[in-house]
């Protein structure tokens, strides 16, 4: 393994996490802001995907694998797993919120929001 | 750029610094990419197999070894779903229960081509979607993939006809009961154990024999269920945001 | 081969860039896509199929609906706002709502 590379995974994750707290703290537009989030959350995959990856190992799917072979690890997926699915339903919660907030105030503008009545 | 701007601006780039510190601190003691050295991913890898007769040791940890967890998870999906309907309910009174109020806005008929190569691509894709669901204990796969599959089958209807079409399918009542069974379902499994006086989401089913549709226990049956779950919510979600522009109006609120 | 996984995940990190520098939120949506696409491919490489499979799914089909559905909703309500506003013979100062 290349020096250069061992730390690639870690790199990109904290490449990704930086870059949508940036957008979020920059956005313009409250959809904008939720994306951002998306993003930003997508991060914590490039970490896990780094720590649990071994280099040779198959899929933890031991349907047609002898037992015993070294595989990546399970664990970090069956948490990836779960968190994809919950994620897009979070994501249309959060949009819940915006469009509710559209309705109330007109703007989309995280900066007009402070006008907000109940 | 105001003022208030660029203090948040440098705020943010002073904490990113913090972070990019503590960071590079942490990421030096993390092991080398492809040189896995967790002890858990080992011996859940090589037990699981005997200990479930589950061939995917993904679906394994996920409905059994975590089940629990996995149940937050779930809990976490509804009570999401839960949070877009109350959000985006009708304001109004009860003008027609499906889409009777005003007319419906994309009502124009899409081109024959999409028409015709949609509806088999939807039964491909459902038929996919059970698939998907019914194996995940054997090969990748299993209740979450399913469900998001399944309602992608369904988008598919509304894409290749309209809005009209979708309401037929999704039947606002039955996607609402299937929700709900999904979620309890997975705790009923759990409560089941519990009153056979073994741990709560104990797997006590019979395992049978590795490899076969019928076995794992109550990984599969999970699997099932929470793919029902995941179905009912994406569907749920997507109808929600569609009730407005179906009624073709906006409440006078 | 470790050089394949390399550039892919540099290629994700790209595309979460540029998801976070569009600005215009349409255009934010297709390019939300393909770096869902990415993800999922990078999950495939990674030996994580479970994974893979419904990231490509949800980031390809899932979260760009949502996320269509609710700009749709607010364009929606904007051009009818509009619409009533234009319509309204004594122009009211106030807007809609309270």
């Amino acid at each position: 393994m290349p020096l250069h590379l061992s730390l690639l995974p870690y790199w990109v994750a904290a490449w990704l996490f930086f870059w949508g707290l940036y957008g979020i703290v920059t956005s313009r537009h409250l959809v904008h802001c939720v994306v951002c989030l998306a993003v930003l959350q997508t991060s914590t995959y490039m970490l896990l995907l780094g720590i649990g990856y071994r280099r040779g190992g198959t899929a933890p799917v031991f349907a047609d694998i002898p037992p015993g072979r070294l595989t990546v690890d399970p664990v970090v997926q069956a948490l990836m797993l779960t968190d994809v699915v919950v994620e897009a339903v979070v994501v249309a919660l959060l949009l819940a919120i915006v469009v509710k907030a559209h309705e109330k105030s007109g703007c989309v503008d995280p900066h007009d929001l402070r006008t907000l009545r109940g | 750029m105001n003022v208030s701007d660029r203090i948040r601006r440098l705020v943010f780039l002073l904490s990113g610094a913090l972070f990019f510190v503590l960071y590079c601190y942490a990421a030096a003691s993390l092991p080398p990419w492809g040189h896995y050295r967790g002890p858990y991913g080992n011996v859940i890898a090589r037990v699981a197999v005997i200990e479930r007769h589950a061939t995917d040791v993904v679906n394994a940890i996920n409905y059994d070894y975590r089940g629990f967890d996995t149940l937050g998870e779930e809990f976490i999906l509804f009570t999401a779903v839960l949070g877009v309907m109350l959000l985006l309910r009708r304001e109004e009174g009860p003008p027609g229960p499906r889409g009777g109020g005003g007319k419906i806005p994309d009502a124009k008929v899409l081109s024959t081509t999409i028409q015709i190569f949609t509806l088999p691509a939807a039964f491909l894709t459902t038929l996919f979607g059970f698939y998907i669901g019914l194996h995940g204990q054997l090969s990748p796969g299993g209740g979450f993939q399913a469900g998001v599959i399944l309602s992608t089958a369904v988008l598919l209807v509304y894409i290749a006809q309209n809005t009209e079409a979708f309401q037929r399918i999704t039947s606002h009542t039955v996607v609402e009961v299937l929700e709900a069974a999904g979620a309890g379902g997975y705790a009923i499994v759990g409560l089941l154990a519990l009153a056979g006086g073994l741990p709560f989401l104990t797997n006590f089913l019979p395992l049978g024999p590795t490899g076969n549709v019928f076995s794992a226990g109550t990984i599969a049956l999970i699997s099932a269920i929470v793919g029902v779950e995941v179905t009912a919510a994406f569907l749920l979600v997507t109808y929600t945001y569609l009730q407005e522009i179906m009624r073709g109006s906006i409440p006078n609120g | 081969m470790m050089y394949v996984g390399a550039a892919i995940l540099i290629l994700a990190g790209i595309s979460g860039f540029a998801v976070v520098h569009t600005r215009d939120v349409t255009c934010q949506v297709l390019a939300l896509g393909f770096y869902g696409l990415v993800t999922a491919l990078m999950f495939f490489y990674f030996q994580a199929p479970d994974v893979a499979l419904s990231q490509i799914t949800v980031g390809a089909v899932a979260l760009p609906l949502m996320i269509m559905l609710a700009i749709s909703r607010i364009r929606f309500r904007e051009s009818r706002l509009a619409e009533r506003q234009k319509n309204a013979r004594p122009p009211q100062p106030g807007g809609e709502r309270e």
